[in-house]
C-alpha cells in the first residue's frame, strides 16, 4: 500500500466503527481509497459491506438507530464532522443501488431532475445526452426519452441510474452490488462502463462475484466477521486486486477468494 | 476534465444555493404542519362550539306567579307537597293522563318539580346566551336583561343535567330530555346487531375459510367493499322501500297482532341500520379471522378435525375479540347515523318510552337534527347537550374497542 | 386403564377407511355460510331493483320528459316541474368546496405525518384525526349552522351570506372528509418503496425535494384514489347539507346562497308524510338511483386504482 500517496487519496477512513444501536456492524476500518481507481469491497454476506459503503455518503443517516465513530475523510474533511451537510456529501458522492430504482418519471426527467435540483446552469439536452452516452445507454433510448423509465429492461434501468448519477458530476460513485440483479450481458456492459467511468470518477463497488472483482477493480478490500465472535465485520486485508487474488497475506482471504470458504 | 462540473454551483455558490433550497423547504414544511394545525383547530372549534352552546345564561319569565301555588319557596317543597299542588291545580283529565303514563307517586321529586314548572307556573324563555358570552359579557347581559325584560329572571344554566338524560321529549326546550331518544337508539342498535352480526360473521367465515378464489367469490368481495361506500341515505331509501313499505305487515307488527302502527317502526329502522353496517362487520370480521395464525388451523386439521370443527373450536374463539371490536365500531357508526333514520321515518316527537320493536321511535341523532334546525336558541342549547351525550357515548364505545384491540394485539 | 387399552386396540384393528364420508352437518353449515356470503349480493340487487323500479315509474310518467329533466331549472315534481339542475348544481358546489378544502389540507397532513413527523409524534397525532373521522355528520351539521355560518357572516357580512348557505356546508364537509383523504394518502405515501427515496437522496436531494418531487408523484395514483373516494363521500353526504345548506331547490351558483342538494332534498321530502304512489315519492328514488350509480362508479374506479397501485410496488 506504500504506493498510495496523500494527494491521490479520494477518501480515507480512520478508526471507523459503525453501529446499529449497540451492535457494532463494522469495526475498526482504516483504509485509503485512491482517486480515479475502482476499489472493490468483497466478503461474505452480513459482514458489513453495505453498511460500510453506505457510510461513505451518509445513507445510514436514514436508519434512526445507526451512528458512527471515527472519521471518514474526504479531502481532509470529516464527513461525519459537526458542520457537514449530508445533502452536500451525497451531492459529491453518488450511489448506484443493488436493485435499479429509477424514478417514476420519463427517461429524460430521471436525468434532468438531479441536475435541476442541484442548480445545473448548462444546456439540459446536452447534459442528458452526454450522461446517457456516458452510461452507454444513449443509442438504446434516444428515440424514447419521453417514455417512462419503467418501460426499460432491468439492465437498461440500472444504466439509467448510473447515467443520472454521472449527470450530477459527483467525485465518487458508490455501487452496492450494481449487477447482482442483472443478466450476464447487462453485467458485462456495466463492467465495461466502469472502466470508462474511472477516467473521471473514483468508483467503490461492493460485489459478491469474485471474477467481477478481479476483472474490474484496481484495489480490493476484503471484509470478514471478526474472529472474536462479536459478529462485527472489519476489513482484514486491503491491497491491489492482483495481490489479493494471487498472493493474499491472510489465510482467510485466500480461502474466500479460492472458494474454500464455508 | 469534466466540463460539466463547471455548470454546477461550487464552494460559496453551492452553500448559498443549498441555503435557498433549505429555506423554501422549511416554508413548505411549515405549511404542511399548518394543515395539521388547522385540522386540530377545527376539532377544537367543533368541541368548543358544542360546549359553548350547552351552558350559559337564560332569561325567562314565569307566566304564572309561583306564589299562587305555594307560600313556601319552590325549591323548598318536598315530594308530597309537590304532588298535592299538582293534584290541586291540574285539570283532572290532565292529571289522570299523567297518572296513566306513569303513576305520580312513583315519580321522583325532581320530575314532579319539573312538572310543576312546566304545567303550572309555565316558564317563558326570553333569550339565551352562549357560555363565552355569559362569562365575558356578564355585566352587559345583566344590564340588557334588566332593560329589555324587567320581569325576567336571569340564571346561569347547564342545559346538560341528569334530568335531561332521564326526561322524555317535550315541546318546551327547558323540559325536554333525551330519555326516549337514547332508548330508541339502543333498541335500534340492538336490532341492527342481532341482524347483522350473525350474517356478517357467517359471511366473513365463508369468505376467509371456505371460499375458493373463483369468479363468484371475487364478485362477493368487491361487492362488499363497494357496499361500504354507498351513501347512507341510499340505505335509507332501501329501508323505506323494503322494510317500511314492502314488509309492512311484518315490520308494523300486524302479523303479530299489533294494530296501531305503520311500517315506520323501530324494527324497520334497526333492520335498515343492520343492512348499513353489514359490510363494515364483514370487513372487520375478515380482518380478525385473517389474523388467526395458520399454524392453528393446521394443528387442528392435523388431528383430524373437519373444517367446521376447526373454525368453531379454534378459529372463531381466537378471532372473537377482533370480531367484537369490529362490532363495537359498527355500533358507533350506527349510533351516529342520521340520514337513513330520517328516511325510514323516525318520529321527532315521542314522549313515551319505546315498548318493543313495533313502537314508533326517535333516536339521539334525530333529536339533535330536529333541535338544531329549530329557530329558537334554547333548542340549540339542548341540541348541544344531546351532542355531548352522543359524543361521550361514542367515546366510551371507541375506548372499549381500543382496549379490546390492544388485548388482542398482545396475544400474538 | 384397562378400558382405554381396549379402545386403542379397537381402533387399531378397525379396517382403514379413507373414502369420502358424507357429513350432512358440515354441508348444511357450509350452505348457510355461503348464503350469508351471498347476503351482500342480495343487498346490492335489492338496492338496484327497488331504486330502479320506482325510478322507472318516475321516468315513465308522461310528464317527465328528457327535455324537461335536463333542460329546465326548476325542481318541484308535485306541481310538474322536473328540472334536475338545481339539485345537481348545489350538490356539485358543496362537494367542490369540500374537496377544495380537504384535498390540499389532507395531502399536506399526510405528507407531514408520513415524511416529517417522528413515529412518536405520528402516534400522538393520528388519534386526533381518527376522532375527527368518528364524529357523526349530524354534529358537523350543528357546527356548520352555528359556527361556520356566523363566522362567514362576520367576515363577508350578513347581507352577502344567507343563514342557510352552500359555502358553510361545503367548508365543514371539507373538514369532515379531511381525515379520510389524509389517511388514504398517507397509506399511499408510505407504500412508496424506500429504494426510491434512497435513490433521490443519493442524488443530493433534500428531504423536501425527495418527498414532494419523488415520493409524492410516485404515490399519485393512490392519492387519486383518495380524491375519488372523497368526492364520492361528499356527494353522498346528507346531514351537513340538510342542516346548513338550505331547504328548497334553488338554481344558483352563488355559494353564499341557500340551495338544497340531492341528498338534502331526499332527507327533507322523505321525512314528511309521503304517499307511496305520488310523483314526489318516485322522484326521490330517481334521485337516489343517480346518487347510487355515481358513487358506485367512483368507488369502483378508486378500488381499481388502488389494486393497480398495490401490484406496482409488490
Ligand atoms: N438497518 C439495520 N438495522 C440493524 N442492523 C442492521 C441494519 N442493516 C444491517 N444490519 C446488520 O448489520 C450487519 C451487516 O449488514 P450489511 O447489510 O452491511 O451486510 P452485507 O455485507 O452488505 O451483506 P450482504 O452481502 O448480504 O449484502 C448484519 O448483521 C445486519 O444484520
Ligand atoms: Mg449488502
Amino acid at each position: 500500500m506504500n504506493n498510495i500517496n496523500a494527494p491521490d487519496i479520494a477518501i480515507e477512513t480512520k478508526n471507523l466503527f459503525i453501529f446499529y444501536g449497540s451492535f457494532a456492524a463494522v469495526s475498526e476500518v482504516n483504509i485509503k481509497i485512491e482517486k480515479q481507481k475502482v476499489t472493490a469491497i468483497i466478503g461474505p454476506s452480513g459482514c458489513g459491506k453495505s453498511t460500510l459503503i453506505r457510510a461513505f455518503n451518509r445513507m445510514n443517516d436514514f436508519v434512526p438507530s445507526s451512528y458512527v465513530t471515527g472519521e471518514i475523510l474526504l479531502q481532509g474533511q470529516n464527513l461525519y464532522g459537526k458542520n457537514i451537510d449530508p445533502v452536500e456529501v451525497r451531492r459529491k458522492i453518488g450511489m448506484v443501488f443493488q436493485k435499479p430504482n429509477p424514478f417514476p418519471k420519463s427517461i429524460y426527467e430521471n436525468i434532468s431532475w438531479g441536475a435541476k435540483i442541484n442548480g445545473f446552469k448548462g444546456n439540459m439536452d446536452e447534459l442528458v445526452e452526454q450522461s446517457l452516452r456516458g452510461a452507454a445507454l444513449w443509442d438504446e433510448v434516444k428515440d424514447k426519452l419521453k417514455k417512462s423509465a419503467y418501460e426499460l429492461s432491468g439492465g437498461q434501468q440500472q444504466r439509467l441510474c448510473i447515467a443520472r448519477t454521472i449527470a450530477i458530476q459527483p467525485e465518487i460513485i458508490l455501487m452496492d452490488e450494481p449487477a447482482s440483479a442483472l443478466d450476464p450481458i447487462s453485467t458485462l456492459r456495466i463492467e465495461e462502463l466502469m472502466q470508462e467511468l474511472k477516467k473521471n470518477y473514483t468508483i467503490i463497488i461492493v460485489t459478491h462475484n469474485m471474477q467481477q472483482a478481479a476483472r474490474v477493480s484496481d484495489y480490493t478490500a476484503m471484509m470478514m466477521l471478526e474472529k472474536d465472535g462479536s459478529r462485527s465485520g472489519t476489513v482484514i486485508e486491503f491491497s491491489e486486486t492482483k495481490k489479493i487474488f494471487t498472493n493474499p497475506k491472510d489465510k482467510r482471504t485466500e480461502d474466500y477468494v479460492t472458494g474454500r470458504f464455508g | 476534465m469534466n466540463p460539466n462540473r463547471d455548470y454546477y454551483p461550487k464552494g460559496e455558490d453551492l452553500h448559498r444555493s443549498l441555503g435557498r433550497r433549505y429555506r423554501s423547504a422549511s416554508i413548505w414544511q411549515t405549511l404542511f404542519f399548518s394543515a395539521l394545525v388547522i385540522a386540530i383547530l377545527s376539532l377544537a372549534a367543533l368541541l368548543y362550539n358544542v360546549i359553548d352552546g350547552a351552558f350559559g345564561y337564560v332569561a325567562f319569565e314565569y307566566k304564572n306567579d309561583p306564589t299562587e301555588f305555594s307560600t313556601k319557596p319552590l325549591d323548598a317543597l318536598n315530594k308530597q307537597e309537590l304532588l298535592d299542588i299538582l293534584k290541586a291545580n291540574l285539570s283532572s283529565g290532565a292529571f289522570t293522563k299523567l297518572e296513566n303514563e306513569k303513576p305520580m307517586d312513583t315519580r321522583s321529586k325532581s320530575v314532579l318539580y319539573t312538572l310543576l314548572l312546566e304545567r303550572l307556573i309555565q316558564i317563558d324563555t326570553k333569550e339565551t346566551w352562549s357560555m363565552t358570552d355569559s362569562i365575558f359579557r356578564s355585566a352587559k347581559i345583566k344590564a340588557e336583561v334588566a332593560e329589555k325584560y324587567p320581569e325576567a329572571k336571569l340564571e346561569f344554566r347547564s342545559w346538560l343535567t341528569p334530568v335531561f338524560l332521564t326526561t322524555p321529549m317535550s315541546s318546551k326546550a327547558e323540559f325536554a330530555g333525551v330519555r326516549t331518544a337514547i332508548l330508541g337508539s339502543l333498541w335500534m342498535v340492538g336490532i341492527a346487531l342481532l341482524f347483522a352480526l350473525p350474517i356478517g360473521t357467517g359471511a366473513a367465515i365463508y369468505l376467509q375459510e371456505y371460499a375458493s378464489k373463483n369468479f363468484l367469490n371475487r364478485i362477493i368481495q368487491t361487492n362488499i367493499n363497494n357496499l361500504a361506500g354507498v351513501p347512507s341515505i341510499v340505505y335509507g331509501m332501501l329501508g323505506l322501500a323494503i322494510f317500511v313499505r314492502a314488509l309492512e305487515p311484518f315490520t308494523s307488527g300486524r302479523l303479530f297482532g299489533v294494530t296501531d302502527s305503520n311500517g315506520r317502526t323501530i324494527l324497520s329502522a334497526g333492520l335498515t341500520m343492520g343492512t348499513l353496517v353489514l359490510p363494515l362487520i364483514i370487513i372487520n370480521a375478515q380482518e380478525a379471522i385473517k389474523s388467526v395464525p395458520d399454524s392453528l388451523r393446521q394443528a387442528a386439521f392435523g388431528v383430524g378435525a373437519t373444517r367446521w370443527q376447526t373454525v368453531w373450536h379454534h378459529v372463531l374463539p381466537n378471532a372473537l375479540p377482533g370480531i367484537l371490536t369490529g362490532s363495537i365500531l359498527a355500533v358507533s357508526r350506527a349510533i351516529g347515523e342520521t340520514a337513513p333514520l330520517i328516511v325510514v321515518g323516525a318520529s321527532t316527537f315521542i314522549s313515551i318510552d319505546p315498548s318493543g320493536p313495533f313502537s314508533k321511535f326517535t333516536a339521539l341523532p334525530i333529536q339533535i337534527f330536529q333541535w338544531t334546525t329549530r329557530a329558537q336558541s334554547e333548542f340549540h342549547s339542548i341540541a348541544a347537550s344531546a351532542i355531548i351525550v352522543l359524543l361521550i357515548l361514542l367515546l366510551t364505545l371507541n375506548a372499549a374497542a381500543i382496549l379490546l384491540r390492544n388485548r388482542v394485539q398482545k396475544k400474538y | 386403564m384397562k378400558q382405554e387399552n381396549t379402545i386403542m386396540e379397537n381402533q387399531l384393528f378397525r379396517p382403514l377407511d379413507l373414502k369420502k364420508k358424507m357429513r350432512p352437518g358440515e354441508s348444511v353449515i357450509q350452505a348457510l355460510l355461503f348464503i350469508a356470503g351471498l347476503g351482500s349480493i342480495f343487498i346490492t340487487l335489492a338496492i338496484v331493483y327497488e331504486l330502479g323500479k320506482e325510478a322507472w315509474l318516475f321516468f315513465g310518467n308522461p310528464d317527465v320528459t328528457f327535455a324537461k329533466f335536463f333542460g329546465t331549472t326548476t325542481w318541484q315534481p308535485g306541481i310538474g316541474h322536473f328540472g334536475i339542475w338545481p339539485l345537481v348544481t348545489s350538490t356539485l358546489i358543496t362537494s367542490s368546496i369540500a374537496i377544495f378544502v380537504s384535498l390540499p389540507l389532507g395531502l399536506a397532513v399526510a405528507l407531514f405525518l408520513s415524511e416529517y413527523a417522528s413515529p412518536k409524534a405520528r402516534s400522538a397525532l393520528k388519534p386526533i384525526l381518527e376522532i375527527l373521522a368518528g364524529i357523526p355528520t349530524v354534529v358537523y351539521g350543528y357546527f356548520a349552522l352555528l359556527f361556520m355560518t356566523p363566522l362567514l357572516q362576520s367576515i363577508f357580512g350578513k347581507q352577502t351570506v344567507e343563514v342557510y348557505n352552500m359555502a358553510s356546508a361545503g367548508l365543514v364537509m371539507g373538514i369532515m372528509i379531511l381525515p379520510l383523504i389524509s389517511s388514504m394518502s398517507e397509506d399511499a405515501l408510505s407504500a412508496v418503496p424506500r429504494a426510491l427515496r434512497e435513490g433521490a437522496y443519493a442524488m443530493g436531494a433534500t428531504k423536501f425535494e425527495t418527498s414532494v418531487q419523488v415520493v409524492l408523484p410516485a404515490a399519485l395514483s393512490g392519492i387519486g384514489a383518495a380524491l375519488i373516494i372523497g368526492i364520492s363521500r361528499a356527494i353522498g353526504e346528507t346531514m351537513i347539507v340538510a342542516i346548513a345548506a338550505g331547504s328548497g331547490p334553488n338554481f344558483t351558483f352563488n355559494p353564499f346562497k341557500a340551495a338544497e342538494t340531492m341528498t338534502g332534498h331526499i332527507a327533507r321530502i322523505s321525512g314528511g308524510d309521503l304517499s307511496y304512489n305520488s310523483i314526489d315519492y318516485t322522484s326521490l328514488f330517481a334521485i337516489a338511483l343517480m346518487l347510487f350509480l355515481v358513487t358506485l362508479i367512483l368507488n369502483l374506479i378508486s378500488q381499481g386504482i388502488i389494486n393497480k397501485f398495490r401490484q406496482r410496488y409488490e
